[in-house]
């Protein structure tokens, strides 16, 4: 029990530093790094609640997100900014996720797991490719840019002073950049807020006894396949939802940001480092990885340059190897955190 | 009428016949005992009743409606539980959300949690710790705990007392008692001294059929039909 309260404390904690992150990180890097760890938070959460809740191995998640992505931003390339294509392309993004996800799984929930990955293997690069072939409705390999919402222009006074110049609190302007960062914030924590309480919900208990025994659980009368397709949909639906806010904040959506199979295999490494099954693991998992993206490169040139002297240390610590120190890292933390970094924690002193 | 009429149920489990044509009527209340050498199909048959095997032919009406062919979670909502051979009990998960998984709402009636807790005191003790950290017995009583969160019409028992110890045993015969006062068992059992001090009536399976019904007084009366079709003086007597 005390392994799962740290994590659930350091899952918070990191949620009350993205809710100041605008106040503690004025940078507009650090800031496009924080809304990239809130919106993955959620995607993370709603794969895990697949993989984790219902031992259902999909390769489609970065599909339905892009699906959400693509739907806002179609509407607001065609319609102009405003909040009813946001909202147009939020619905229809979930309602063609819903759609297609329902149709994989009624077809292929029965089938082994192993063609069930395959089967959303295959559909998530027929949408990757209709994505860059469909350039007339998508744009392409370049994707498409749009204006986002008036209330998320930089030049949007959300406050103003005396004169009627943006107003600066702690140094922060309170201009449309940070409603832009709060819209994310917001929509993402009440994502993951939704996948916690599925998760504590009698539907979670009904899944946790269908990841533990299928047969056993059919044997006490549920439909095992219409709780997994049920389980399909919904992960797909956030993930869309989580697209479309994604979508709004870039401003651009392409392939590269929205369908691409390194979203999905940082999604996969996400669910892995935070720990399979214990939806706050998400949290930490997110924010571990993106931090790494972004920042081991420059942790790097940091080591390189204070082991300039030393031979063929700064070599290894070139900033252009850190791809390389992110696998050990992976490699390690895999090693010493088998069930992720809350799944060990919690499952360790639980067993204490 | 009876509660629960089999009638010529035939169960093929890939290539091998495993029941050919098994009838037989359960009546209302009380316990009724399926008694049967190991590999009979006496398993196969509370399967097949619950849903969990495609029985082709054959019909299984319950209360006068036809269950056969239904999936198991309608059967279920038709009143009957099923407590499997090997329990069946999710031992990730706490004894709490055990029983909540097998009520159709979500939520239990506390006076009837209160007898549970009166037929299995250990349940109580152990509420909110994983069911795979109880005892063999106590995973029995769990099991059968589960089936009765609710009221139902009637309960399948596949050997409940498989290695149990005898305290155990007595424990679950008076629950079982009890349960038996406004639920029908159907209870498959090995062990027949459980199944003689429980059953009012009986049937025996033998090689996927059944080939005796009658009620339990006349067959443990009759030490001869008992060697004949459970060979209870041979090598396989229960314990």
């Amino acid at each position: 029990m005390q392994g799962s309260l740290t994590v659930k404390i350091a899952a918070l904690a990191l949620w009350a530093l993205l809710l100041f992150a605008p106040f503690l990180f004025q940078d507009v890097r650090q800031i496009e790094v924080a809304a990239r760890i809130c919106v993955f938070i959620a995607l993370v959460a709603s794969y895990d609640l697949l993989i984790g809740y219902t031992g259902i191995v999909s390769f489609a998640h970065t599909m339905f997100f892009g699906f959400g992505a693509y739907g806002a931003a179609i509407a607001l390339k065609q319609m102009g900014p405003g909040w009813t294509p946001v909202l147009l392309g939020a619905v229809s993004g979930a309602v063609v996720a819903a759609v297609i996800a329902a149709f994989i799984g009624l077809l292929s929930l029965r089938v082994k797991a192993i063609f069930f990955a395959m089967i959303t293997l295959a559909a998530a690069s027929v949408a990757l490719v209709l994505a860059s072939q469909l350039s007339g409705f998508t744009g392409g390999e370049d994707g498409m840019t749009y204006r986002a919402p008036d209330l998320f222009k930089p030049a949007t006074k959300l406050l103003t002073d005396a004169d009627g110049k943006v107003l600066n609190v702690l140094g922060v302007r309170m201009n449309g950049k940070l409603a832009a960062y709060y819209f994310v914030f917001i929509a993402s924590a009440l994502l993951f807020w939704a996948m916690l309480r599925i998760v504590g919900s009698p539907l979670g208990t009904v899944l946790k006894a269908i990841r533990e025994n299928e047969a056993r659980a059919e044997g006490i009368g549920y439909r095992v396949v219409a709780y997994r397709t049920a389980v399909f949909v919904i992960a797909a639906v956030t993930a869309s939802l989580a697209g479309t806010v994604y979508a709004v904040w870039l401003k651009y959506t392409g392939p590269e940001t929205a369908l691409s199979f390194d979203i999905m295999i940082d999604i996969l490494l996400m669910v892995v480092i935070g720990g399979i099954g214990t939806m706050w693991g998400a949290v930490i998992g997110a924010t571990a990885l993106v931090l790494a993206q972004y920042y081991l490169r420059d942790l790097m040139e940091v080591a390189a340059g204070a082991t300039a002297n030393v031979p063929l240390v700064p070599e290894l610590l070139s900033p252009e190897r850190w791809l390389l120190w992110l696998g050990i890292l992976f490699i390690l933390l895999v090693y010493f955190f088998p069930a992720g970094i809350a799944g060990t924690l919690m499952g360790k002193r639980e067993a204490e | 009428m009876s509660l629960l009429s089999v009638k010529g149920m035939s169960v093929d489990i890939g290539q091998y016949s495993v029941l050919h044509g098994v009838s037989f009527e359960v009546p209302e209340g009380g316990v009724f005992v399926l008694l049967g050498r190991n590999g009979a199909g006496k398993t196969t048959t509370l399967r097949a009743i619950m849903g969990l095997w495609d029985p082709t032919p054959g019909s299984v009406h319950f209360e006068g409606s036809e269950i056969s062919g239904l999936h198991a979670s309608e059967i279920a909502r038709k009143g009957i539980a099923y407590v499997p051979e090997n329990m069946g009990i999710f031992g990730g998960l706490t004894v709490a959300e055990n029983m909540v998984l097998a009520t159709a709402s979500g939520k239990y009636d506390g006076k009837r949690l209160e007898w549970i807790y009166e037929l299995f005191p250990a349940l109580k003790t152990f509420w909110s710790k994983p069911a795979g950290a109880l005892s063999g017995g106590q995973k029995q009583m769990l099991a059968v705990a589960r089936a009765i969160v609710e009221p139902r019409r009637l309960i399948l028992i596949d050997e409940p007392t498989k290695g149990l110890a005898p305290s155990i045993i007595a424990n679950m015969a008076q629950a079982f008692r009890e349960i038996s006062e406004d639920t029908t068992i159907l209870l498959v059992e090995q062990n027949f001294a459980f199944a003689k001090a429980l059953g009012r009536d009986m049937g025996v399976i033998e090689d996927g059929r059944v080939v005796h019904t009658g009620t339990m007084t006349e067959f443990a009366a009759d030490a001869e039909l008992q060697n004949r079709l459970l060979s209870l003086s041979g090598a396989e007597a229960p314990a």
